[in-house]
């Protein structure tokens, strides 16, 4: 029984759709290992048991009446916290929206719902997804399930620890700067920022609306590709939704081929503050592809350089506007309210004890970029900077069908060991920002262990060609499991409920 | 203090209106929520217009098609290409704490609007050059309970409605507008009236200035002769009526020139105008200018409209409302003197649409310009803004051309329908009002007429007809002057033959 907690998702849905499982038995399972886990990984923020199981229900009194399912229904999902889920608490990581129930749901939720996807609860992010370690959750750090005393990533932290964990096979990220990928690299699972527009972000709590992506996250590629065609697509509630067919990323898992590929290494994402270790399983997998048939060859993206740069002017620009609808007026916390102060106060009380210091700082730096005066020499000029990038990676892929770079520099690092200083969290992010700031798709899948550690490989491919990552992604996948005897979070070491702190 | 004259003799005045429209959209600006006014309080709201977390805006295609139009009546240069952009400020009314609004790529701009005004020296032409035409959303509104005068200071608390928030708006800015001298405020007026008019011909908007649809923020400066620049402006908000613009120019230029006099600086701010005292008071001031940081909205697409479609709309747009008023002059056969006092009163439109109604051209002028227009100017208002429908008018102008009101009794009606109490019909129901048509009542009444005044018969029996008058007018009061005096002359002439 416990042994579903350890299957993928495609083996679940086979198992379901066969009928030789329940999707309550699968749930509960699940339900089960968060009890059993949970206290040491704190992946979850909110666990919704009931409703869990009142879904897994549904979808097996619809498979009994011989209803025509998707392919996930049935299989349990944790959701990043940032997404509005109607009546669940939605915190998106911080102290100003605890107790916020949303009166709605995110289109993603309403697709996933809509597929008999399992929703188990919510998971631990940086608050407003700012943030490389979840260390800035206003709620406790989420750790690591490869070593509990280092940092599972950020901000989607919650959502890589409960696939590393085995509390879900299924997770939802969101990806402004690597939120998805990075903590994919270093709890060794998969995950997918789409390209921009390419899944909704109706409902989902907007940290810098230009570069936020949702995307899916498994223990798998396939597993990926499942959840990625189920949440794609275009939706009328988001103005800047891509109207056109999603790209065939399952039929692009399972082809999983390189023959004849060109796979362009970019040079700028390698060399100094990469870790040795980082740097060799990179040139293993490089090596593995080239193998399988695929061209490899160094490509220069010289602005790659400024990304970072551009990144910390734009998306705390644009946070400083989204986050200035938290002011205590109709929803979330409400601090100072005694009938003596005006609404500014109470709005200026409120924002001071309710945003923590990492999200404070971006609104300072945002609040200062778009300032009259600065405004050319910060935003404008970053503006610059990402229209250069953009052209690098047109640039690039004028010559090769994918780029490919190690998705983090290092593996992960202990928890404190960054908390006080922000530019060295901000440089974990270094090599997936260039992605977000051109709006193309990119994947993080295991390519091994560092010391014991998960190392990830960055595949990254142009707007709306996002089943070239599954093709190359499950090809690479496949080599490296079957040297390992399996993917490789079994290699995790095993969780049991007296683990951890 | 210095009179009007002395002002216009000594210091030259700049005016600059930025007028704000909602239009008439059967939904919000960038969601699905409807737009009815008055209804309860946060009744018409969803996640997108609350500024709830996650919530993201959609643009709607009408406000833009509508915006368009407008930029085209006014001879604008529509953008190939437009963005929205944020305006930040924190304001508990305004639930996101920006507002979409257009910055530096609106969507219209560089347009003109003609005005005709009648002065002195005849009609004159002014033409107003329209600087942009954006589109923005518009915020809820703020209800201060408690306290003495209702405003936001001294308030107990206050109540939000966001029914208001997310309804398009289109804010119309025009250049600095020089040369109309002493006409300024009159001008002021006349534009806004003629940008009424246009905007109720395109549909757009219900254009209601006292439901606060269409809105005016009057600004104004006065430079002193010879100076070569401009001065301070002060700009007025609150100005709820096409009356109350030219009153507020007026009394600014007043206020201006008196500080200016005294040696005082203008200061740059915002002001009330108070329609009781036709004054302004002083609102925030804007000397430290507030820094919006304005940037290009992330969550929508540029807005580009076709090439194909501005001309599809072009091709919509009504007869410009001069063109058409020459052709109205044309049709009704109107001397130049009486289609001047039309256009100066505002009634074009209202004698217009009272024509289509059935109404004789000539009846239904004389009604607007006449009646109606004196009680107007007893109540103060405009004419336009009279609680009485060109179709009522068109029905009592009936009525009369059948006999069965008088002249008098149309006054009456009249007075009964802008009085609120019905329709004409249940007007002249409820007062019983009506003409005095059977012969035999009548004649009695003249019966009763000669025999009170018999000397007076006798002068008309012996051939003094206009003596006829006195007793005519006591068959009148008689019957509470609801007989038709012309048939009252002939059977009281009949019966002293």
């Amino acid at each position: 029984m416990s042994e579903l907690i350890y299957k993928s998702a495609a083996q679940l849905s086979e198992s379901l759709a066969k009928k030789e499982v329940s999707a309550r038995e699968v749930t509960q399972a699940h339900l089960d290992q968060i009890t059993k886990v949970d206290k040491a990984v704190h992946a979850f923020l909110y666990v919704d048991t009931e409703g869990a199981l009142a879904q897994a229900d549904q979808v097996d009194a619809a498979r009994a009446k011989g209803e025509n399912l998707g392919p996930l229904a049935g299989v349990p999902l944790a959701l990043k916290d940032i997404l509005a889920q109607e009546g669940i608490p939605t915190t998106c990581g911080s102290k100003i929206l605890e107790g916020w129930r949303p009166p709605y749901s995110a289109t993603v939720v309403k697709k996933l719902r809509a597929a008999g996807v399992v929703i188990l609860g919510k998971t631990n992010m940086d608050e407003f997804a700012m943030g490389s370690s979840t260390e800035n959750s206003a709620f406790g750090t989420t750790q690591n399930p490869w070593d509990l005393t280092r940092i599972p990533g950020g901000s989607g932290g919650g959502s890589a620890a409960a696939l590393a964990a085995f509390e879900a096979p299924l997770a939802i990220g969101s990806d402004t700067g690597g939120s998805i990928r990075q903590p994919a690299a270093v709890t060794g699972t998969v995950g997918v920022k789409p390209t921009y527009g390419g899944v909704s972000r109706y409902g989902v709590i907007a940290y810098s609306s230009s570069l936020d992506q949702v995307g899916p996250c498994a223990r798998t590629v396939l597993d990926t590709a499942l959840l990625h065609e189920v949440i794609a697509g275009h939706d009328d509630y988001d103005a800047t939704s891509i109207n056109a067919p999603t790209p065939p990323v399952v039929a692009a898992a399972k082809r999983a081929d390189v023959k004849g590929m060109k796979i362009g290494v970019i040079k700028e994402l390698s060399g100094d503050g990469y870790e040795s270790g980082v740097s060799e399983r990179f040139e293993e997998s490089l090596e593995i592809l080239r193998s399988q048939g695929a061209t490899i060859e160094m490509v220069s993206c010289p602005n790659f350089d400024y990304g970072l740069a551009a990144y910390y002017l734009i998306a705390p620009s644009e946070a400083s506007s989204n986050l200035a609808r938290f002011d205590a007026m109709r929803y979330g916390l409400r601090v100072g309210d005694d009938g003596s102060r005006s609404a500014e106060e109470v709005m200026s009380m409120t924002r001071a004890a309710g945003f923590g210091r990492e999200v404070k700082r971006r609104i300072i730096l945002g609040t200062y970029a778009l300032s009259a005066g600065y405004y050319d020499a910060y935003y404008g000029s970053a503006q610059k900077v990402r229209t250069l990038i953009t052209q690098d990676f047109a640039k690039a892929f004028s010559s090769v069908d994918v780029l490919v770079s190690p998705t983090t520099p290092t593996v992960a690092f202990p928890i404190g060991a960054k908390s006080n200083d922000p530019v060295a969290m901000y440089l974990s992010d270094v090599a997936t920002i260039p992605v977000n700031l051109a709006g193309v798709a990119a994947m993080s899948l295991p390519a091994g262990l560092s010391e014991g550690l998960p190392v990830g490989f960055q595949i990254i491919a142009p707007a709306m060609k996002d089943d070239r990552l599954y093709q190359v992604g499950a090809a690479l996948e496949r080599e490296l499991a079957a040297k390992w005897g399996g993917v490789l979070t079994t290699k995790a070491p095993k969780l049991n409920s007296s683990a951890g702190a | 203090m210095l009179t009007y004259d002395e002002i216009i003799e000594k210091y030259e005045p700049a005016l600059g209106l930025e007028v704000h429209v909602e239009l008439g959209t059967k939904t919000k600006m960038f969601c699905g929520c409807p737009t009815e006014f008055g209804a309860e309080p946060n009744t018409q709201v969803c996640p997108v217009c609350l500024g709830m977390p996650g919530a993201l805006p959609f643009v709607n295609e009408r406000a833009i098609e509508s915006t368009i139009l407008i930029g085209l009546a006014l001879n604008c240069s529509i953008a190939p290409m437009s963005r929205f952009a944020r305006k930040n400020y924190f304001y508990p009314d305004m639930p996101k704490n920006f507002q979409i609004s257009q910055y530096d790529e609106p969507i219209c701009t560089d347009g003109y609007l003609d005005v005709e005004y009648e002065t002195p020296e005849g009609m004159k032409t002014f033409r107003i050059e329209i600087e942009r035409v954006h589109m923005e959303e518009d915020t809820g509104k703020s209800l201060h309970v408690g306290g003495a005068t209702g405003r936001i200071h001294g308030a107990e608390y206050s109540l939000l409605d966001y029914n208001r928030a997310g309804i398009p708006l289109v804010e119309i800015v025009t250049k600095t507008v020089l040369g109309t001298e002493r006409y300024a405020p009159q001008i002021a007026k006349a534009y806004v009236k003629e940008l009424r008019d246009i905007l109720r011909a395109l549909g757009v908007s219900d254009v209601k200035m006292e439901q606060g649809s269409l809105r005016c923020d009057a600004n104004i400066s006065l430079s002193p002769r010879g100076s070569g620049k401009l001065g301070t402006r002060s700009e007025t908000k609150n100005v709820n009526s096409l009356r109350s613009v030219e009153r507020a120019i007026t009394s600014e230029m007043h206020r201006h020139a008196q500080r200016l006099e005294a040696g005082e600086r203008v200061v740059q701010e915002t002001r009330h105008f108070q329609e009781d005292s036709g004054t302004t008071r002083s609102g925030r001031s804007k000397e430290q200018a507030e820094d919006y940081r304005y940037f290009p909205e992330p969550d929508l697409l540029p807005v580009a409209p076709s090439a194909e479609w501005i001309e599809q709309l072009r091709a919509q747009l009504p007869e410009r409302p001069s063109a058409h008023r020459a052709r109205l002059q044309q049709l009704w056969q109107v001397p130049d003197k009486e289609m001047a006092a039309m256009i100066n009163a505002g009634v074009v439109g209202i004698v217009e649409e009272t024509v289509a109604e059935g109404a004789d051209p000539t009846k239904a002028r004389t009604w607007w310009l006449g009646e109606i227009s004196r009680l107007a100017n007893e109540r103060e208002v405009e004419v336009a803004e009279m609680p009485i429908t060109p179709k009522d008018v068109a029905e009592i102008i009936a009525l009369v051309a059948v006999g069965e009101l008088t002249d008098k009794l149309a006054r009456q009606v009249v007075e009964g329908v802008i009085a609120g109490e019905g329709n004409p019909k249940e007007v002249i129901a409820a007062r019983g009002i009506k003409v005095v048509s059977d012969e035999g009542e009548l004649i009695a009444a003249i019966e009763r007429a000669i025999a009170a005044q018999p000397e007076t018969a006798q002068k008309v029996r012996d051939g003094n007809i206009p003596a006829a008058g006195a007793l005519i007018g006591a068959v009148m009061k008689d019957t509470k002057g609801q007989a038709d005096a012309a048939r009252v002359r002939e059977l009281l002439l009949g019966l002293l033959a």
